[in-house]
């Protein structure tokens, strides 16, 4: 996996952006707000040079239906943005799943909840893995935890979003889109395509007129919808489930948490281990389709686990919800901006 | 002089294009079509001019008009 | 030999719409079909519908057709034609969509001139949710929410949409039409088809106003509805063309 060819000082924001135009998105509409401007600043530029088109919209709830029409003509298109903006998407990602078009939604989280502030937090994770909109959807959401991960899953979120007809989500913060780290801004296999022309509305020449919409009103056809969705989710959480894991063979005690928090808890499990203590860590990569059956098999033989994450609790339903009764779930959590240190972890990991 | 053809079954019982004709060509039929209304028909023995103010006024596009 | 000299338009499906008697969205319906098959558009057009009556519209146009959120058509239709140039793409939308939820999204597409058709449907009613107040309800006209009549005091008055686009400077095309007769609907397919013309020849945003009847809610019979566009809707509403780059 280390690709330490051509590496180069990258920003999380600009290696989410680069990653887009390696991946073939070739449109970007999105709207100002603080701490992801660097992505679409990045693009204003770049989507020209390589014949994309970029285009500030005036609201996050103009840039997600400028993204739906783009995907429905077949574009591999992006937008980003943070907290507040992501909120009004919701509407929009709800259609864009109920109508099966894939798009790509990067999330750079800034804590809440309204308007909040611009530091990091991993309170979307609610909103990100539960649909977030109307109706009974999902998203994929990749979590990256590094720059160069901001660029590989971005890449990979294309192909995911195109192979499944559906949105992806990547959930950053706002540590992982400003941090900058030495990263490697080329892909590592030229990123999959898929063929749309059996779906994508771009003029009925020489076919029947086709229609892409998530409303049917007629006899019992939103349920069969719906059924077509929950069939795809299951393929979904069947094929995508991605976690890394640490130290796992020998733990006693498991540390689960993602994205900047996952950084955290590998240095303080880290230490742990300097200093004798057999802990593990756990990082789910897929939030959702999340990564139940690895997580379920630690909890077989790892009685004891701390959930680790910058809000209050929301992951932690997800891990008490999939591990063994008998795992003594603890958490540890920083909400409202708060980034917990490696010292604070482990306290906790001798506290638990 | 012109003719008019219905497709009656397209046809919602608006009868805008019986108010549209100068001619008094069209009049309510007395059998209900597919969609349960009484739709329109040509009245025997009278005049159109093709002109064709009933096709435009219709909002089904029921009527075609033909001229000689 | 005969001729015929008024034919149901190739671009149209032919099924019965789901539109209530007398309802002007049939007739627009045609007239952008009618257009559409003048200029040999069927086979690289893409309709962008809105949340409203006219939601189901991808049953009776023979082209794609995308449905787009309330009130986000334009920006819906942005997203396929800046991706796809060559594509001629049309939004149709309510008063409602286009002028209340959807109204910065509207003003927004006009400005940066965007190279869509609009065809903009005001019955001065929110149609399809039961006839509520919408942004075009005239002065002292009764809906569901506003049994005792519009008030300038409590709801505002009408917003005239077409002035109000003509004057961005983006908008390449902009006319108000009315659809309550024969007449009216020659000029209102002369309109259709320039606003088309305009996306064809690139020149900017194109957009067409239609005042239209919706009987149902008005409760009154389809000749009266027209009536009623004619008397009261063109009082407040002037027909005429606001702009036209090309002119
Ligand atoms: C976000 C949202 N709010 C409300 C609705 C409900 N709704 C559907 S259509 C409509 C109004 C339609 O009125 P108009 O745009 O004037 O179209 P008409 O039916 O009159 O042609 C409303 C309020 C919706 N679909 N989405
Ligand atoms: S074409 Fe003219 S004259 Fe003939 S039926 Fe229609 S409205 Fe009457
Ligand atoms: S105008 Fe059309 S729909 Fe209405 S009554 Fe005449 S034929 Fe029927
Ligand atoms: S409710 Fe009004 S706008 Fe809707 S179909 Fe009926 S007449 Fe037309
Ligand atoms: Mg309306």
């Amino acid at each position: 996996m280390e690709r330490c060819e051509r590496k180069t000082l990258t920003m999380g924001n600009i290696a989410v952006a680069e990653g887009a135009i390696q991946a073939g998105c070739r449109a970007y509409f999105g709207y100002p707000i603080t701490p992801q401007n660097e992505i679409p600043e990045y693009l204003s530029r770049r989507l020209p040079e390589v014949g994309g088109i970029f285009l500030q919209a005036e609201s996050e709830l103009a840039s997600i239906n400028m993204v739906l029409g783009a995907s429905a003509a077949g574009t591999r298109v992006m937008t980003s943005s943070s907290g507040p903006g992501i909120s009004l998407m919701q509407e929009g990602i709800s259609f864009l799943a109920g109508s099966q078009l894939p798009a790509v939604i990067v999330n750079v989280m800034r804590c809440g909840p309204g308007l909040g502030g611009i530091k990091p937090t991993q309170a979307d994770y609610f909103q990100a893995t539960r649909g977030g909109g109307h109706g009974d959807y999902r998203t994929l959401v990749l979590a990256p935890n590094n720059v160069q991960e901001m660029f590989d899953f971005t890449v990979r979120a294309f192909e995911l979003a195109d192979k499944y007809r559906n949105p992806v989500l990547i959930l950053a913060d706002a540590i992982l889109g400003q941090m900058k780290e030495p990263a490697t801004l080329v892909p590592e296999y030229p990123p999959l395509d898929f063929d749309k022309t059996d779906w994508i509305l771009n003029g009925a020449h020489q076919r029947p007129a086709r229609n892409l919409r998530s409303m049917y009103l007629e006899d019992d056809d939103q349920e069969d919808l719906n059924y077509v969705l929950q069939r795809k989710y299951e393929r979904m959480e069947q094929d995508e489930p991605l976690a890394e894991e640490r130290w796992t063979e020998d733990a006693g005690l498991l540390v689960v948490a993602f994205g900047t928090s996952a950084r955290v808890a590998r240095a303080a499990v880290t230490q742990a281990r300097n200093e004798g203590i057999r802990a593990g860590v756990f990082r789910p990569i897929t939030l959702y389709p999340y990564p139940r059956a690895a997580l379920r098999a630690l909890g077989e033989r790892i009685k004891r686990m701390l959930v680790v994450e910058m809000n209050c609790g929301q992951m932690l339903e997800d891990v008490l919800a999939i591990v063994p009764p008998d795992v003594e779930v603890r958490f540890h959590g920083r909400p409202g901006g708060g980034v917990p240190t490696p010292d604070e972890i482990l306290e906790k990991i001798k506290e638990s | 002089m012109g003719r008019i053809e219905i497709n009656a079954a397209l046809c919602k019982g608006c009868y805008l294009c019986i108010e549209a004709c100068r001619k008094k060509h069209i009049e309510i039929d007395d059998r209900l079509n597919v969609q349960d209304v009484l739709p329109v028909r040509v009245i025997p023995g009278t005049e159109c001019t093709a002109c064709p103010r009933c096709a435009m006024v219709c909002p089904e596009s029921a009527i075609e008009v033909f001229h000689d | 030999m005969e001729t015929k000299v008024f034919a149901r338009p190739k671009s149209l499906t032919d099924v019965t719409t789901h539109y209530c008697p007398g309802c002007g969205h049939g007739v627009v319906h045609r007239l952008v079909a009618e257009a559409i098959d003048h200029f040999g558009l069927r086979d690289n057009t893409v309709g962008v519908a809105s949340a409203g009556c006219s939601v189901m519209m991808y049953k009776y146009f023979d082209v794609d057709t995308l449905e787009a959120a309330h009130g986000r058509a334009l920006a819906t239709a942005t997203g396929i034609k800046r991706t796809h140039p060559d594509l001629t793409v049309f939004t149709y939308q309510g008063d409602g969509d286009l002028a209340s939820i959807g109204l910065a999204e509207t003003i927004h597409a006009a400005n940066r001139g965007e190279k869509i058709t609009a065809i903009f449907v005001n019955n001065a009613v929110y149609g399809m949710t039961g006839g509520q107040m919408a942004p075009t309800t005239l002065p002292g006209q009764k809906t569901s929410t506003t049994p005792a009549g519009r008030t300038k005091a409590r709801e505002g008055s009408p917003l005239r949409m077409a002035e109000m686009l003509s004057q961005l400077d983006g908008v390449a095309f902009c006319q108000r039409v009315a659809v309550y007769d024969p007449d009216q609907i020659y000029e209102a397919r002369e309109a259709i088809f320039r606003a088309f013309e305009t996306q064809l020849e690139g020149l900017g945003f194109a957009f067409v106003e239609v005042l239209s009847a919706c009987p149902t809610n008005m409760r009154m019979k389809p000749i009266d509805g027209q009536h009623w566009v004619e008397e009261s809707m063109c009082k407040f509403y002037p027909l005429g063309t606001f702009k036209d780059d090309d002119a």
